[in-house]
Parts: C-alpha cells; sequence; structure tokens
C-alpha cells in the first residue's frame, strides 16, 4: 500500500499524516453545483426506471393518459355547450396545452418534492445532508420519474391542436410569448413545488396542502378566468401568482379582455413574477432547512 | 368475525391519527370542489337540465364526489401501496401462515380506512360546499342511510378492484403502473370528472355499466333520488353484483399467487 | 512514504489529544410539544446533548456508546454538520460543521447502519460511479480506492450485482466502500455491524483496523456490540442522558461497570459445580448455572480467560467451551449502580 499513498497526488494536504484531503476544496457556484448535482442524480434515477422496463412504459403512458382523461372531460362538456364562460374548445384547449405543458415541465424537473415530508419523518433526510451538494438539489432530483414527460407530451399535443384550430392575428410579440409563458409558468409552479416543500419540514404530512395549489392550480387554469368568483381570481392572481402562468399571457394571445381590468402590459411580468416568487421559494426553503437543523424535528 | 372487527377498527385508527394529512386533505378537497363547482355553473347555466339535472343538484353532486374521493380511494391512498410493498418484500408469505383469510383481513382494514375517511374527510368538504353554493339536500330522511349503504358497497367495489390491482405485484416488479392506471379509469368511469349521464352515446352506455359506477355515480345518484323503490333495489343489486364477482375474482387471483409464492419458497 | 508512525500513534494508548475532533459544552437542546390537556400543548425542553467536552486526536479508534436516546446520534448529527447545536464549541478538522457543512462533507465519510445510501434498483458499481462524480475524486484516487475496497471488502462479485439483491453483510460493505471512495479523514460508522452475520462482522472490523492502521483515518462508531469496541477501540466513551459519563479504555470500563463475561463449559458428564479457589484472591470465577454436563461460570471482563480455562482443562474433563461477551447495557447499569453513593 506504501506505493499508492506515495503517489497520491494534490498540494499540501497529501503530507500530512492520516491522509488528508488529496484534492483541495474549492468554493464553487452554488447554483452551478445544485444543477450538477442535479443532473448527477437524475441520471442514477433514468437508469434505476430502466431497470424496470415494463412498468416504466406503463406508467408513462399511464401519465399521458392521465391528462387526456382531463382533456377528454372538457371535450365532453363541449358536446352540450358550444361556449363555456363565453370561450369555444380551441380556446379552452391554448388555455389547457398552456397550462398542462407548463405544469408537465414542472412536474418532471421538480414532481419529488412533495415526498419530502417522508424523507424527514423516516430520518433519510440526514443521509443528504452529509453530500457535499446543495441539498434542494437533491431534494428536486429525489425519485426522478422520467415517466412524468407523458404529461407534457399530452399537454403539447393539446397546445398544438389549438394552434391549428385558432384563427389567431399573430405578431411577433404574440410568437413570443408562447415560449415565454410556458417556461415562466413552470417557474411558477416550481416555487410551489419548493414553497411546498419548505411548508414540509414544518408540517410533514400536508404533501396533500401542496396538490391543493400544484394540481389544483393547474386544474384552475385550464378553464377561462370569466367562470370562476372574482375573490378566486384575485387570490390566484395576487396570492398566488399562478395567474401569470397562462391566463394572462394567453388572454393576451387571443386578444381577449384581462379579469379584474388588468392592464394590458402585465401579461409581459409574467417572467418577472417568476423570477421573483422563485427567490421568495428559495428563501422560504433555506429558512425551513435551518429550522430544521437546529430543531431537528 | 370478531378478529376483522378489531382489524376494521384498526383501520379506523390508524388514519384517526394523521391529523395534519386528514386536515390537508380536506383543504384539498375543498379547493378542488370550488374549482369543479364553478366549471359546473357554467356549463348549467348554459344548458340547465344538463343530464337531468338541475343546478342545485349538479353542484351537490360536485360535492358528494369531494367527499366520497377519500373514502372510495378514488385517488389510492388505501392499503394497495402497503400490500404490494408487502408482496415485493416477501413479506407476504408470513401472512399467508396468518390464522385469518388474507382478503378479508385487508377489507376489514380498508372498511376502517373508509370509514374514518367519510367522516373526516368528507363532512367538512361537503359541509363546506353547502355553505358557500346552494345545493340539493335530500328529500326525504330515507335518503340518508340509503345513501350510506350505497356507500358502503360502493367502499366494497373500490376495494375488490385495488386487492386485484394489488395482486398483479406478484407478476410486475414495480406495481406502480398498474395502481396509476387504475386510480386513472376510476376517476374518470367512477363520474368523478364529470357525472356519466354526460358522457355521449356508446361511451355513456360502457360507463354506467362498468364497476366504477358504483363508487361516485349510484351514491350521488341515491342521494338526489334517483333511485327510489325498486329502482334503489336494481341499483343496489348492481353495486352487490359488482362486488361479489370482483371479490371472487380476487380470491382466484389470489390462490394463483399464492401457489406462485408456495413454489418459489416464499 | 506510508506514514507508520500514524499506525502506531493509533494503537498507542497515550495519544496526544491534538484535537483532530474538538468539542467543547456542546450542547443540543429540543423543543418538545406535548399534549396537556384536550387542545392545550405545553412545550417543554430536552437536552438530549448536555454540555459534553471531549477530544479526539487523527488517527484514533472511538467507540461511542449508549443506550437508545442517550444522545449519541444528535452528537454524530452535530459532527456531521446536519444539526446545529444550541450552544458550545465543536470543530471537526478545525471546521465549524455546521456553518460549513458542504467543506466538510469531502473530508468525512459518514455510513448509517439502518439507511443505506446506495441505489437499491442499481448495480453496486452505479452508486460508487455517482460518488466518484459527485465528490469530484480525481480518476486515478478513485480506481485505486475502489481496488482497495473491493479487495478488502471481498466485494469483487458483488460490483454487478443489484443492490437489492444484496444481503444485509454485503451491503453494509458495499456502504462502508462508498463512504470511503473520497478519501475521508474522519469516518463516522453508526451501528456497522448490527444484524450482521459472523463472517460479515470480521470482515468488516478486520477492514476497519486496516484502513484505521495504514491510512490512519480517524474512526467515531457507535455500537451496541461491545466485541465491536474491544477488538478495534481503545478507548470508549459511553453517554447517557446527554452527558459523557466515561471516557477511557474498555478494560476501564468492564473495571468500573464490574461487569462479568460468561464462561460455557462443557463436561464430559454431569459433574458438581466447578470450583476453582486461588491463593487468596477468591474465587476465580463462580458458577451462576449447572445444567447437565454443561456449567455458567461468570468471571471478571477484565480478567483474562486463560488461566481460567487452563485451569479447568487440568482439573476437569472439557469438551468443548465458549465465552460470551456481556452486554452494553448491562455495563452501563451495573456503572451507574456502582457510581451511586
Amino acid at each position: 500500500m506504501a506505493e499508492t499513498v506515495a503517489v497520491r497526488p494534490g498540494p499540501e494536504g497529501s503530507r500530512e499524516p492520516g491522509g488528508s484531503a488529496y484534492f483541495a476544496y474549492e468554493e464553487r457556484p452554488r447554483v452551478l453545483e445544485g444543477l450538477r448535482a442535479y443532473g448527477l442524480i437524475v441520471g442514477m434515477w433514468v437508469r434505476s426506471t430502466m431497470a424496470y422496463r415494463a412498468s416504466f412504459v406503463m406508467t408513462t403512458f399511464g401519465n399521458l393518459a392521465a391528462t387526456a382523461f382531463d382533456f377528454l372531460t372538457i371535450v365532453l362538456m363541449f358536446t352540450h355547450v358550444d361556449a363555456l364562460g363565453g370561450y369555444t374548445l380551441p380556446e379552452v384547449a391554448l388555455l389547457y396545452g398552456v397550462s398542462a405543458t407548463a405544469f408537465g415541465l414542472c412536474d418532471l424537473l421538480l414532481g419529488s418534492m412533495e415526498r419530502l415530508g417522508r424523507r424527514v419523518r423516516d430520518g433519510t433526510l440526514d443521509t443528504l445532508l452529509v453530500r457535499p451538494v446543495p441539498v434542494l438539489a437533491q431534494v428536486a432530483a429525489d425519485r426522478f420519474a422520467l415517466r412524468r414527460i407523458g404529461r407534457i407530451l399530452q399537454g403539447l399535443a393539446v397546445l398544438v391542436y389549438a394552434l391549428a384550430t385558432l384563427d389567431i392575428a399573430w405578431t411577433p410579440l404574440k410568437v413570443a410569448m408562447l415560449p415565454v409563458m410556458v417556461i415562466s409558468g413552470a417557474a411558477v409552479f416550481g416555487a410551489v413545488f419548493v414553497a411546498g416543500a419548505a411548508f414540509q419540514f414544518v408540517a410533514q404530512d400536508a404533501s396533500q396542502v401542496q396538490s391543493a395549489f400544484t394540481y389544483g392550480g393547474a386544474t384552475l387554469l385550464q378553464y377561462p378566468p370569466t367562470i370562476f368568483a372574482k375573490d378566486l381570481v384575485r387570490g390566484v392572481t395576487f396570492v398566488v401568482p399562478l395567474a401569470f402562468v397562462s391566463w394572462l399571457p394567453t388572454l393576451y394571445v387571443l386578444d381577449r379582455d384581462y379579469p379584474l381590468d388588468l392592464p394590458q402590459w402585465v401579461a409581459f411580468l409574467a417572467p418577472v413574477v417568476a423570477v421573483a416568487v422563485g427567490a421568495l421559494a428559495g428563501l422560504a426553503w433555506r429558512a425551513a432547512l435551518r429550522t430544521y437543523r437546529s430543531t431537528g424535528s | 368475525m370478531r378478529l376483522y372487527a378489531v382489524v376494521a377498527a384498526g383501520g379506523f385508527r390508524r388514519y384517526a391519527t394523521y391529523r395534519t394529512a386528514t386536515a390537508a386533505g380536506v383543504f384539498t378537497n375543498t379547493v378542488f370542489g370550488f374549482i369543479l363547482a364553478y366549471t359546473y355553473i357554467a356549463l348549467w347555466d348554459a344548458r340547465p337540465q344538463l343530464g337531468g339535472y338541475d343546478m342545485a343538484q349538479a353542484l351537490a353532486y360536485v360535492w358528494i364526489g369531494q367527499g366520497l374521493l377519500a373514502a372510495c380511494a378514488m385517488m389510492g391512498g388505501g392499503f394497495e401501496d402497503e400490500l404490494m410493498e408487502r408482496i415485493r418484500t416477501g413479506d407476504i408469505a408470513v401472512d399467508l401462515y396468518r390464522p385469518a383469510d388474507l382478503q378479508l383481513w385487508w377489507l376489514a382494514g380498508d372498511l376502517g380506512r373508509a370509514a374514518f375517511q367519510l367522516i373526516g374527510r368528507g363532512v367538512v368538504p361537503m359541509l363546506a360546499g353547502a355553505l358557500a353554493f346552494d345545493i340539493a339536500l335530500p328529500g326525504s330522511a330515507w335518503i340518508w342511510p340509503a345513501f350510506l349503504l350505497s356507500v358502503l358497497l360502493g367502499v366494497v367495489v373500490s376495494f375488490a378492484v385495488r386487492y386485484l390491482v394489488a395482486l398483479s405485484a406478484f407478476w410486475l416488479l414495480d406495481g406502480a403502473g398498474a395502481t396509476q392506471m387504475a386510480w386513472l379509469l376510476g376517476l374518470f368511469f367512477s363520474g368523478m370528472l364529470l357525472p356519466l349521464p354526460l358522457f355521449p352515446g356508446l361511451l355513456g352506455e360502457v360507463a354506467r355499466m362498468l364497476p366504477w359506477s358504483s363508487l361516485l355515480q349510484i351514491p350521488a345518484d341515491v342521494y338526489l333520488g334517483k333511485h327510489t323503490g325498486w329502482g334503489l333495489v336494481e341499483a343496489y343489486a348492481f353495486q352487490g353484483g359488482w362486488a361479489v364477482a370482483l371479490l371472487l375474482a380476487g380470491r382466484l387471483l389470489q390462490s394463483v399467487a399464492t401457489r406462485r409464492v408456495v413454489v418459489q419458497g416464499g | 512514504m506510508l506514514d507508520t508512525s500514524v499506525g502506531a500513534a493509533g494503537e498507542g494508548t497515550g495519544v496526544g489529544h491534538d484535537g483532530f475532533i474538538t468539542l467543547d459544552g456542546v450542547e443540543k437542546v429540543f423543543q418538545v410539544r406535548r399534549k396537556a390537556g384536550l387542545l392545550r400543548r405545553e412545550r417543554h425542553e430536552v437536552r438530549a446533548v448536555d454540555g459534553i467536552s471531549f477530544q479526539v486526536a487523527r488517527g484514533e479508534m472511538v467507540g461511542y456508546i449508549g443506550p437508545n436516546g442517550a444522545g449519541k446520534s444528535t452528537t454524530i448529527k452535530m459532527l456531521t454538520g446536519i444539526l446545529t447545536p444550541s450552544g458550545g464549541r465543536l470543530r471537526v478538522a478545525g471546521i465549524d460543521p455546521s456553518r460549513e457543512r458542504t467543506r466538510l462533507a469531502h473530508r468525512i465519510g459518514v455510513v448509517f447502519g439502518q439507511r443505506t445510501t446506495l441505489w437499491w434498483d442499481l448495480p453496486l458499481r452505479d452508486s460508487y460511479r455517482l460518488m466518484h462524480r459527485m465528490y469530484r475524486i480525481p480518476d486515478r484516487r478513485y480506481q485505486e480506492n475502489l481496488d482497495r475496497c473491493v479487495e478488502l471488502l471481498d466485494l469483487g462479485e458483488l460490483l454487478d450485482v443489484p443492490v437489492r439483491q444484496l444481503s444485509l453483510g454485503q451491503r453494509m460493505r458495499g456502504d462502508i466502500a462508498a463512504a470511503l471512495l473520497h478519501d475521508p479523514e474522519v469516518l463516522y460508522l453508526d451501528e456497522p455491524t448490527i444484524g450482521l452475520d459472523v463472517i460479515s462482522k470480521a470482515k468488516v472490523r478486520q477492514f476497519l483496523k486496516e484502513l484505521n492502521a495504514e491510512r490512519g483515518t480517524t474512526v467515531l462508531l457507535t455500537t451496541h456490540d461491545l466485541t465491536d469496541i474491544e477488538q478495534l477501540c481503545r478507548r470508549v466513551m459511553v453517554i447517557d442522558h446527554g452527558r459523557l459519563m466515561y471516557d477511557g479504555s474498555l478494560a476501564g470500563l468492564h473495571e468500573v461497570g464490574e461487569s462479568e463475561r460468561m464462561l460455557v463449559v462443557d463436561l464430559e458428564r454431569e459433574l458438581p459445580a466447578i470450583s476453582l479457589e486461588s491463593e487468596g484472591a477468591g474465587p476465580l470465577a463462580r458458577v451462576v448455572k449447572v445444567e447437565g454436563p454443561r456449567q455458567w461460570l461468570a468471571f471478571p471482563a477484565s480478567a483474562s480467560a486463560a488461566p481460567l480455562v487452563a485451569r479447568i482443562a487440568a482439573e476437569y474433563p472439557l469438551m468443548d467451551l465458549s465465552v460470551r461477551e456481556p452486554d452494553i447495557e448491562a455495563v452501563i447499569a451495573r456503572m451507574y449502580e456502582a457510581a451511586a453513593p
């Protein structure tokens, strides 16, 4: 063994008795470190999934079907009416497609964060805290489920159907709005996931509350704002800014009136709002993790 | 019989201890109830008397659905994950040596769970719905016990379906796929997303014949006074028939599966 | 250039406590809410760790024992940076664990006995590859460390087996290897031999011994198995109710705790209770139980079994014998009795 010790590379540490770290610790940007670790762990989960190929195919199909049933319900509604809250089927389909794609994207990337409470309860969160990478990245990548891609595919299919059917007076701004609203939408949902996970440090069994905002929010946004009570619309716009996910930008694309007499330009605030709620959720996460580490509960 | 009563009581108590989870679930059911209620209002505004329901009945339907969602385990959350885990880890071999019938054992536990979730997760959303919206109430007092009996039969059908799904873990290494497919079918064909009378043509006819209609559509119709006299007996017979057929199918699958365990040596 | 002095330092009892791990009056207080009446909840404090101070030198191997709920794992969690202490000062390799958790993570290895960190559905090798990249271990180092662990922990045939198919002992060996690929200076082991069969236990112990001797890795282990301590640790710390009750050698602990080992003797035939008088010092052992040809003799754990066995073999028709170790709870319980006025 003497030889192997002798070839130990690295700076000062190598000569110290007891085999101090042979490579110096470098402070790296936490965001990049987090993304790298996220990628590594996701890779492991994807490989794990492939150990059960048949189940993977079934669940991917299941995810696709899940949202398909969702949309089928809307189609069935439109067999009885021509318009819902003044919106035609293709218009509702656009709302649906944007909301489903944005939510699907977020669900794929962060969907397992709702399991955090379980990890806190059974103590396995501790095994993540002794790793040299950010905990948030590890929790976000935990149980990454590639099958959730089914939801995105279905959302995109409905989106394409809507765009093909609708007669939209396209402008460059409207074209630009499409990817922007899907991505900022996913970011707003992501913030809800992170904040929800932070809440689970406090109430470990409360993952259902998170579903109310995530799944509930995604469902709400699939319908036109005109059918909901004013207070509900106000809440989702100003309290949990889910409205920015799809309602306002989609209404802009459709040249429809905004709810609550909001001015036209607020649709462009979507990315700003996404970044802001993301930052807030990040702060909530840090505070929650700190509390966990000092209370150990 | 006493044994199963104890198991059922245990199932009740076990779920009763998850207070935060129950409160969180009630919150979620209520939020979904509101969203669904508004879409139904838009629908019935455009088409009053759609599917034979008036607005108040449609709204009652929404909140009955939210009230029964947990009790009928329409989105999972019952015993099936645990049973599948026991099959996966091989602990099931231990259960087979217990001096109790495997299926009845789990059924008893699940009925206990359902009883708790009917009270813990069902009552509050229904009250919230009744306060926030103008929902139809039963025409007479006897409707309540009739409704509860129909719910009980619905829970048994739901159990029987989930038992079959859980046993699939003997053959599929990872049961997540089968579970997910089952609850998707359940949600859609129970009438949770849209009442079955609104399903058009053949789809509607098929949907009304499938076992899942026992979970929500039939109990809701009993509540709304759609089944009376012989109609009520027929509704019960439909639910009971599916319950017996599916429980027997479960026993059959169970005996095939246990033979497998014995052959593999546990 | 293997630094043999390190091994020697680890083996010597008179280690200079230069404080590689230093705890100075460390406390951890939890707020627990208990139900008091129907709705009222009462807050009260639980002092899980109540002012613990000790130092561990680089290259030491220390057993950290105590009953369940004594504060062992809370201490380990503070040492690894998982929990923030409520008071006192704590340093590991000069780092404040709770403030620089990620930096410390590169220098420590942790094995949680009951919770595997390996990937259930993937071959063992894949879990190691993740460590390789997550800790940014240079390729060559990684390969060397892996080869070494594979050799010493006998993992060669297991590398391509999915973890779910490994036995408990194999998995534990796999977990220990996973914790060492990044060359940690400190290794924390939480019940590393719990539930393992005799052969696996021996393998794990042998490996830890060699690791400590060759690499000078500082090892802190919690265990319920006194044999672990006996074979690995020169130094034992006993913690109970959040306080350090004992810090010294295992022999010393046995003395303090007046603990006894049990010699189980099978004679050729049924005989009256064995009686062995030694000159002046009273009996070498006392017979606790006789059952047919089998007899149970208790003797002080701090004494060697050899002279006792020699005497019995000389004076009685001996067929077979075995020695049973005292259990930790009993030793600690007696320690209390001894300490009580």
